[in-house]
């Protein structure tokens, strides 16, 4: 277990390396390049020289690289032309991650709160009304852009639920322990803090969830199909154990692994849904200095936000991974 | 062959069994699915639509005929009236004209994105599994890296690259994040061949490698790729939607495309909200028939499923 869990870390360092090498390389390799974003277009030549000079630029790609290599160590990834001009990455990395981690996480929670126990239903009346419904329901759910459904839910539920149309504005006179909003509220004993900033996070997480939701709930759906004619099940029937007994220790247990593979694959639809539902929602979250950086060109930025959402989707896949063996013994043995 | 019995009849005969192909049966199954059916008739008329969309537009999508009503009522749109039942848009073109050529350009992008994701995934996957060794390492470290980060995302990424975005960088951008996706698929159906008695065979009665490659293993392994083709044609549709959403998609609108005509009314959703309604209802119907095509012929090629 340790041997495989150290083996992945490696691979991830690799994975990193290898993609921060192309990010970087695209970055300098783009027409004008830093020099012109700081300069503008018309800038004198000599100047231009000077400047690529003075930030090393005349060096080949891979010095620079290196450079920069050496420079991240110590936490300097650059500074930020576009999101917020003059600060550094980390910084804004650092800011805005608590927001995106808050939504991500409500987001996941509500899909799986509602896609397993509706799958898990859909399954045991296959065929029927219900199961049709909520799988038409599904398909639809993935078909819908996740940022027009974004919209809808800001301007139409908003209004029809009286909840606010923009997220993460908070009380402005809470307390900050840890930067996430609903979390400070219930640690300070600020209650109606944590009150407010879950209204403010409850159609966002509904748009970002779509997705997952949908995913999850299709997958439950065949994996529990698959269990339900397994010998075993009807062995359990037979028994007489009642049937709840059944759906946690027999079904349920039984048809989790593809569901948590699923569900750690999500988060890569949650990092990508953030982007747009942020922008959406205007959410200061990592999504939308993502979706700034995407229209302004802000490349240092861009650079590290685009190698920590890998580092997270990889990371999670792993923990997916090593939690196989808690799920099911047969594994843990291995 | 004196009653009319053909030779393969008779061979089959004698086999036992009437020798019927996985096509053959899948559509078989299809054919009698109604969820297919529903599928396969919006993806007909979305086609035929889109082919004929140029005569059938009653005016022309980037002529700004009604421009003159958007400055008179100081940037209200112009509303449905005859000769325009669905009104205009911002810039006074007849809205009705632009969604019906805009169907032209989505098919362009989802057919577009999935023949070079697949092309790409082709001949990567195909490398990887039939030639094995450190082709099949680096090919496989490669889609790794790619497929480490979350595809949209890489998608976003990669259309960044472009100074100049257009409708191609936009299709490049979709088509490149799917080729790691194919690439496994092949990959694996390839290597899961490899030892297969059929490909034995062959090796045996010494049919040349790129002959067994391209004749027996590649026909063998279409079935995956066809379902996940027909998905990726609807994703590709809905990620082209979210590029131009995030100001990398194609900035020329004089030739519409829906994912572009829902990107650029974001400024005006709450005001204008039939503007993006249209579109976005047309993406999702059209999503939702590849969709389903794709969701039936899964279940119909799964040999598991053959009776």
């Amino acid at each position: 277990m340790l041997r495989y869990t150290i083996r992945r870390l490696v691979q991830l360092v690799g994975v990193v390396l290898v993609l921060s090498l192309l990010l970087f390389a695209w970055m300098r390799l783009l027409p004008g390049g830093p020099v012109s974003a700081l300069l503008g277009e018309r800038a004198t030549p000599e100047s231009r020289e000077a400047l690529t000079k003075q930030l090393g630029l005349d060096q080949p790609i891979i010095v620079q690289y290196f450079k920069f290599l050496g420079r991240a160590a110590s936490g300097d990834f650059g500074v930020s032309t576009g999101v917020q001009p003059g600060d550094s990455a980390l910084d804004i990395f650092v800011q805005r991650f608590p927001a995106t981690i808050e939504l991500s996480f409500f987001a996941i929670l509500l899909a799986i709160l509602v896609g397993v126990p509706l799958g898990y239903l859909a399954a045991k009346r296959r065929g029927g009304w219900f199961d049709n419904l909520s799988v038409i329901g599904s398909l639809i759910g993935v078909a819908v852009p996740v940022f027009f459904l974004a919209y809808v839910l800001k301007d139409a539920a908003s209004a029809a639920l009286g909840l606010p149309s923009f997220g993460r504005q908070g009380d402005i006179n809470a307390t900050r322990v840890t930067g996430f909003f609903t979390l400070d509220g219930i640690l300070t004993g600020e209650f109606d803090a944590t009150l407010d900033a879950l209204k403010h996070l409850i159609l966002p997480a509904i748009a970002l969830a779509t997705i997952p939701f949908a995913v999850i709930f299709r997958i439950t759906r065949a994996a529990v199909l698959d269990v339900l004619d397994e010998d075993f099940v009807r062995t359990a029937e037979s028994k007489g154990l009642t049937a709840s007994v059944i759906r946690r220790r027999h079904v349920m247990r039984n048809s989790m692994l593809p569901v948590v593979t699923t569900i750690g694959l999500q988060t890569g639809a949650l990092l990508s849904g953030a982007v747009l539902t942020e922008k959406v929602f205007v959410i200061p979250g990592v999504g939308q200095a993502l979706a700034i950086g995407f229209e302004r060109r802000d490349y240092p930025v861009l650079l590290l936000l685009i190698i920590m959402a890998t580092i997270v989707y990889v990371v999670v896949n792993l923990l997916v991974d090593l939690s196989y063996a808690l799920i099911d013994p047969r594994i843990r043995t291995r | 062959m004196a009653l009319g019995v053909t030779k393969k009849e008779k061979i089959d005969d004698l086999a036992g069994t009437a020798g019927v192909s996985l096509a053959a049966s899948a559509w078989k199954r299809l054919r009698r699915s109604p969820v297919f059916l529903i599928g396969a008739t919006i993806i007909g008329i979305f086609i035929v639509v889109s082919l004929l969309s140029p005569w059938l537009a009653p005016h022309d999508p980037s002529d700004k005929m009604l421009i003159e009503q958007v400055v008179k009522a100081r940037n209200e749109i112009p509303p449905a009236q005859p000769g325009h039942p669905l009104g205009g848009d911002l810039q006074g073109r007849d809205f009705f004209s632009r969604l019906l050529v805009g169907s032209q350009q989505t098919l362009i992008v989802g057919v577009g994105a999935t023949l070079i994701g697949l092309t790409g995934g082709l001949i990567l996957g195909t490398l990887a599994g039939a030639i094995g060794g450190w082709v099949d390492s680096i090919v496989m470290r490669l889609v790794d890296v790619m497929l480490s980060l979350p595809s949209l995302l890489l998608a976003f990424s990669i259309a960044a690259m472009f100074a100049r975005p257009s409708q191609f960088t936009v299709i490049l951008a979709v088509a490149i994040v799917q080729i790691p996706v194919f690439a496994r698929l092949l990959r694996g159906s390839m290597l899961a061949q490899r030892h297969s008695d059929h490909v034995l065979a062959a090796t045996a009665l010494g049919v040349k490698k790129g002959a067994i490659v391209f004749r027996h293993m590649l026909p063998n392994s279409l079935s995956p790729v066809i379902v996940q083709s027909t998905l990726v044609l609807a994703t590709a549709i809905i990620e082209a939607a979210a590029l131009s959403f995030l100001g990398l998609g194609n900035p020329d609108d004089r030739i519409p495309e829906w994912g572009q005509m829902l990107g650029d009314v974001q400024n005006v959703f709450d005001t204008h909200p039939h503007l993006a309604a249209w579109p976005a209802v047309c993406i999702i119907i059209v999503a939702l028939g590849f969709t389903l095509m794709g969701e039936t012929l899964r279940e119909a090629l799964d040999p598991k499923n053959r009776r």
